[in-house]
């Protein structure tokens, strides 16, 4: 398989800072609102970089989705920033109104996504939000799988006219897109190229997937790997393509298998091309503490998981 | 392109008395809106009828010829969206779109929803509003970029008193303060009804004033909201208190369904529409004065 070099582990939230760091620079219409969560989300270069057009809201996440939108009146691109969880879930009605319906061009940066937040727990672990997010009419969601990648789809949005959720994590990972690379919304990266089964991954578990693969490759099995960075648009011709070609597909994410990657790719297969399934995703549950590496095991979402659900649709060809 | 300014001689509102045939005919709108699709919300509209014009015909500086960035041009956001028919009313006839438009509120593939929306491309809003208690929050935000901007015309929001009791209002109440957006006049229609009965009786306000003066805003009032003079008089006097680092709150005294004598001082019209006997009743108090959509 083809190999891919972790350049040292790094936080997906870092490199959303480093990304905001360069809009600053380069975009003077991007504005950054924060409630409280200055140094979780990285921004604080901006903060120091743009003070004036650093927002900082308090922990009132509602009235900070509210101020983003009426930014955009005036040609500013507001990028908001705290949890995934004061993100999506405790703000959904603003976001709806506000930003959605009202088409806004607002951008909400969330960091601390899923179980890998790790020891705060399950009322800080949202694992619903990429749902959440893809009900609302017009909204992009993207979830990035590592530091470059994260950095190149803040800068992305910056550029896309139009709501986005970007949804990225605390720990660090390992960091093995290309530096400064290019990211294309709605466009799939296919990581590997094989014949007996296809894994779509989004998030932390693209890196788990490409795991998977080199251990699935050592037991004759060829995985095809893809990199889902944006859940919707799905890339669906890409999907479809793979599997014509496998023949059976394992869908991995750091969510609930409820509302995320897997379902918006099992309803492009069923009414495309029905293909066997399996998921790799938290079973309708919340979270709870521990450190990710214990979470990501307890609740199978690591290249052990992709192993044996890959094992497990191919048997079912 | 129709601007409107307050230091501008406007065609036939030179006078009181032109604005206050302009809000009569602005009463039959809403009145007409609502019986047609018999649904919407009378009420309150009926109650806003004098701010509206007065804001549009006399107050804001601002243009009919449509730019959502509203950039050198006062904005304003409704937040309590659910009076939308005098807000649609007084759009149309200051230019927005065509007053015969209004025959279109609530109906299937019309630009006038029943809560207001960009969605549909309505010239006039900026915001979806109707989930309450977001509208203050947009406008801080509205009011930042023009700070940004170096843009120096100012932002307006209405917003309901049984509105009130959404938290969120309380985090914008207190962002504005703490953050000094002086270039933000919030009014706040007290008309004291909200759907299950009396705001009173339902989630009691308390002394808003005093709430608000705590809060750090600039607070006046309009003791009667349904005197076009008056609300003028409050708004001038509001604009002359902005710019001084802090945000502006007037406490607007109005009385639900004003100007039809069975629909006043009851919250039974909030959201209930008149039969035609009703609105034949209702137009003989308002009569005709621009001319009916």
């Amino acid at each position: 398989m083809k190999t891919y070099t972790n350049t040292g582990n790094k936080d997906t939230r870092s490199g959303f800072g480093a990304g905001l760091t360069e809009l600053g620079k380069t975009n003077e219409n991007v504005v950054a609102l924060c409630a409280d969560l200055t140094g979780s989300l990285k921004m604080d270069e901006f903060k120091e970089n743009h003070p004036d057009r650093f927002f900082q809201i308090g922990i009132a996440e509602a009235n900070m989705i509210g101020i983003a939108a009426g930014m955009t009146i005036g040609g500013k691109i507001p990028f908001t920033g705290t949890f995934a969880n004061f993100s999506t879930g405790r703000v959904y009605d603003q976001i709806r109104q506000s930003v959605a319906y009202s088409d806004k061009n607002v951008k909400i940066c969330a960091s601390h996504a899923g179980v890998t937040l790790g020891e705060d727990g399950a009322t800080h672990q949202i694992l619903e939000d990429i749902g959440l997010m893809k009900m609302l009419p017009g909204m992009t969601v993207i979830n990035t799988c590592d530091y470059n990648q994260t950095k190149a789809a803040t800068l992305a949005i910056a550029k896309h006219e139009g709501p986005v959720y970007l949804r990225f994590g605390r720990p660090k990972v390992s960091n093995f897109t290309p530096e400064n690379g290019t990211f294309e919304i709605g466009k799939a990266v296919l990581l590997n190229e094989g014949t007996d089964v296809t894994i779509v991954a989004t998030g932390h578990l693209v890196w788990e997937a490409l795991l998977a693969c080199e251990a699935l490759e050592k037991d004759g099995i060829s995985a095809e790997v893809i990199n889902i960075h944006t859940i919707k648009p799905l890339d669906e011709e890409a999907i479809i393509n793979s599997v014509k070609k496998t023949g059976c597909i394992v869908t991995a994410e750091e969510h609930n298998y409820l509302g995320g990657l897997g379902e918006s790719v099992a309803r492009t297969l069923s009414l495309n091309l029905p293909t066997p399934q399996e998921f790799v995703a938290t079973e309708d549950t919340f979270g709870e503490s521990g450190t990710p590496a214990q979470l990501m095991d307890k609740y199978g979402l690591n290249a052990d998981a992709i192993i044996a659900k890959a094992k497990q649709v191919i048997s079912r060809k | 392109m129709r601007i409107f300014a307050e230091n501008q001689p406007i065609p036939n509102m030179a006078d009181i008395k032109a604005l206050e045939d302009f809000v009569t005919q602005v009463r039959r709108d809403i009145l007409r809106q609502v019986h047609r699709v018999n649904s919407g919300h009378p009420g309150g509209s009926l109650g806003c009828a004098e701010f509206f014009t007065a804001l549009y015909q006399e107050v804001m500086t601002h243009n009919s010829d449509f730019n959502m960035n509203g950039k050198d041009e006062d904005v304003f956001f409704l937040s309590n969206g659910h009076i939308s028919p005098v807000f649609y009313s007084v759009l149309a006839r200051s230019g927005y779109f065509p007053v015969e438009e209004l025959n279109t509120f609530r109906l299937i593939n019309s630009r006038l929803q029943g809560h207001p929306t960009t969605h549909e491309g309505l010239p006039g809003i900026r915001m979806a509003s109707g989930s309450l208690g977001q509208g203050l929050s947009v406008a801080i935000g509205a009011a930042s970029s023009k700070k940004l901007n170096g843009d120096d015309k100012l932002v307006y929001a209405l917003l309901g008193d049984g509105e009130l009791q959404e938290g969120q209002n309380w985090e914008a109440f207190m962002y504005a303060a703490g953050n000094g957006i002086d270039n933000l006049i919030a009014t706040i229609d007290l008309n004291g009804q909200q759907i299950d009965g009396s705001t009173d009786k339902v989630l009691p306000l308390g002394n808003l004033k005093e709430k608000f003066v705590a809060f750090g805003w600039d607070v006046l009032e309009i003791k009667d909201g349904n005197n076009i003079k008056e609300v003028i008089d409050g708004l001038k006097l509001a604009k002359s208190k902005t710019g001084n680092g802090k945000p502006v709150l007037i406490l607007m005294h109005t009385v639900m369904g004003n100007g039809v004598d069975f629909m006043m001082h009851t919250h039974a019209w909030h959201g209930k529409a008149p039969n035609d006997e009703q609105l034949e009743t209702a137009l003989k108090q308002n009569p005709e004065t621009l001319g009916d959509y």
